[in-house]
């Protein structure tokens, strides 16, 4: 198929259609409203729903009844929307059911702003619901990735019985690109033994907490989420085979630093880049084959360096880690390779 | 009349002795079950006392967050709108926690039932004080009756729903046979509504909660008739043509 020129938010929306998705309720907020605007006249061409909720709380419990009949059902917000779908978001991870989130991030706490920003990274992989359990979350940095990931999203959700949120920003899902968009499939929600559709002749099915009927949850539970961690890590690593100082960045920040790092290779400094894709599970494994590292320097749009924690667990605090941090003031690929230089001469100061 | 218990009501429930959260999923059960759509209904359930019913109560379902069961039934109802799709709620899910999903879902006239039991207080944590508590009424968190002036009035759904333009609108209790025979009808009528596509029905039932409310259980039910049916009347609110 040809590529075309989209804006991340439209080509996610379109993504998730042609992923089969035929369920979006969502609320408007910036930056993420064009996924509302998009799928309101897009879900009617395919004999879809849209939905445009009193309120994120709604939205997020449309998502756990569409969710719970098999069909792929979407949702995106922003931070404070996104604040509001933590308690579905948890639900709908208890009862082992898939969905696809998009946080479009914006910057700031409260009702922050709509600039660019990477401070929801705590709240999406952490979990900002209540509980033992993890949502599987993807960070595209591209608008063609973001449409990538909606499918694998889809794809995983469904594997797993578990939300996938997409954590995109302002830029991923505001910019155009060219994208070449998948191809249109059909879901069948009936293809799942679990999907709500009456008990016709049969027993009842009921989606609740799946610990009230499991003998042995506790084990359960944790080896899900053990084979989520051992297989689902997604990450690209650029020239880390010789690197000194390695970055690590995700998101519209992996962009600025791949441009720093070909600046930086030109002034013949040995630095590499890190770009987890899945921070949850965080790619723990892109850390094990770097064998001239000395130190991490992480780079994220958020003051409070909230990734540059899973770095240094990550890196099993065997070497220094730096960091570079956003938040109201913004970096460029410049201001990256100063800090490179800043830490290679020794007068940056190490977070861990 | 049926004479055997339906199959939805596949084990005994657990409420409390006297409650009458016994009787409402028995009613909803059996006209699921005659009106031939137990075998595709589902239902939203909310948290409160209303829990239990995953448990008892063999109608496919999901259990909602506190107060979103409407929400949950709209999601499920538009991916499936070939079947009878409702909520069960009692009156802090329903009116206090999930205020905005229950109106919401009557202002864009959702093809959906809402079963909603009213027994004036939270029952299952322990007796507090709900939108629907009574003038005067003393509840766990309204120990010296409540003080419409700081808390407001009982809140009566029946008039708030009304101008909403939904199908059906009713309110009954089981108080007596006759009553609760009549209850049945109304919910009859509010799944033959969505059934037609007629739009949004909700039925209101004035139920005992003996245990919170420190009575017996057929002094719980002359409560109902004295004080509870007052204050909130029985009957049909509205009713659509043909229905």
């Amino acid at each position: 198929m040809a590529r075309q020129l989209m804006k991340g938010n439209e080509a996610v929306a379109e993504a998730a259609v042609r992923a089969g998705c035929r369920f979006f309720a969502g609320y408007p907020i910036t930056p993420q409203s064009e996924v509302l605007e998009y799928l309101s006249k897009r879900m009617g061409e395919v004999g879809g729903t849209f939905l445009q909720s009193e309120s994120e709380l709604a939205g997020i419990s449309m998502i756990y009844g569409a969710a719970a009949c098999g069909f792929r059902a979407f949702t995106s917000s922003s931070g404070p929307g996104y604040s509001l779908m933590q308690e579905g978001i948890s639900y709908i991870a208890s009862a082992e059911l898939p969905c696809l989130l998009l946080d479009v991030q914006r910057y700031g706490s409260g009702l922050g702003d709509i600039f660019i920003g990477q401070s929801d990274y705590w709240q999406c992989v952490k979990n900002g619901g209540h509980g033992d359990y993890r949502s599987i979350v993807y960070a595209p940095n591209s608008v063609q990735e973001i449409a990538d990931l909606a499918v694998l999203g889809f794809e995983k959700a469904e594997e797993y019985r578990n939300p996938v949120t997409l954590l995109s920003d302002a830029s991923i899902s505001q910019m155009m690109e060219p994208v070449e968009l998948p191809e249109m499939r059909e879901h069948d929600p009936d293809q799942f033994d679990w999907a709500l559709k009456g008990k016709g002749t049969g027993e009842s099915k009921r989606h609740t907490s799946v610990m009230y009927y499991m003998s042995d949850y506790d084990t359960y539970i944790q080896s899900k989420y053990r084979e989520i961690e051992g297989k689902e890590q997604r990450w690209e690593s650029f020239q880390t085979e010789d690197a000194e100082l390695v970055l690590v960045a995700y998101g519209i920040s992996s962009r600025i630093c791949a441009e720093a790092v070909a600046l930086s290779r030109a002034r013949g400094r040995r630095v590499g880049l890190i770009r987890p894709i899945s921070l949850y599970p965080f790619p723990v494994k892109a850390f094990e084959p770097l064998p001239c590292v000395k130190a991490y320097l992480t780079v994220e749009m958020s003051k409070l360096a909230q990734m540059a924690e899973d770095v240094a667990l990550a890196s099993g605090m065997k070497h220094p880690i730096y960091t570079k941090t956003g938040g109201t003031a913004l970096y460029d690929s410049a201001e990256v390779c100063g800090e490179i230089e800043a830490v290679l001469s020794g007068e940056a100061k190490e977070a861990f | 009349m049926l004479k055997t218990i339906p199959k939805a009501c596949f084990i005994d429930n657990k409420y409390c002795p006297g409650c009458g959260h016994g009787i409402a999923n028995r009613l909803v059960a059996e006209v699921l079950e005659e009106m031939g759509r137990d075998g595709d209904a589902l239902a939203a359930i909310a948290v409160g006392c209303a829990s239990l019913m995953p448990d008892t109560f063999g109608i496919d379902c999901v259990q909602a967050q506190h107060g979103r069961a409407a929400a949950v039934a709209v999601g499920m109802k538009r991916c499936r709108p070939d079947k009878l799709v409702f909520t069960y709620q009692g009156d802090g899910d329903a009116l206090a926690i999930g205020f905005s999903e229950t109106m919401y879902a009557a202002v864009r006239h959702e093809n959906i039932t809402v079963i909603f039991v009213n027994n004036g207080n939270f029952g299952m944590t322990g007796g507090q004080m709900a939108p629907t508590t009574l003038e005067g009424q003393r509840t766990t968190t309204s120990p010296r009756g409540r003080d419409v002036r700081t808390t407001g009035d009982p809140m009566n759904i029946m008039e708030l729903l009304k101008p909403l333009d939904p199908a059906y609108l009713a309110r009954g209790s089981m108080t007596s046979n006759a009553e609760i025979l009549k209850t049945k009808k109304y919910i009859r009528t509010a799944f033959e509504a969505q059934e037609r596509g007629v739009g949004y029905s909700f039925v209101e039932i004035l139920s005992p909660c003996p245990t919170n409310w420190g009575l017996s259980a057929m002094d719980a039910v002359a409560r109902i008739r004295a004080e509870v049916v007052p204050v909130y009347p029985l009957g049909e609110f509205v009713k659509k043509e043909g229905l």
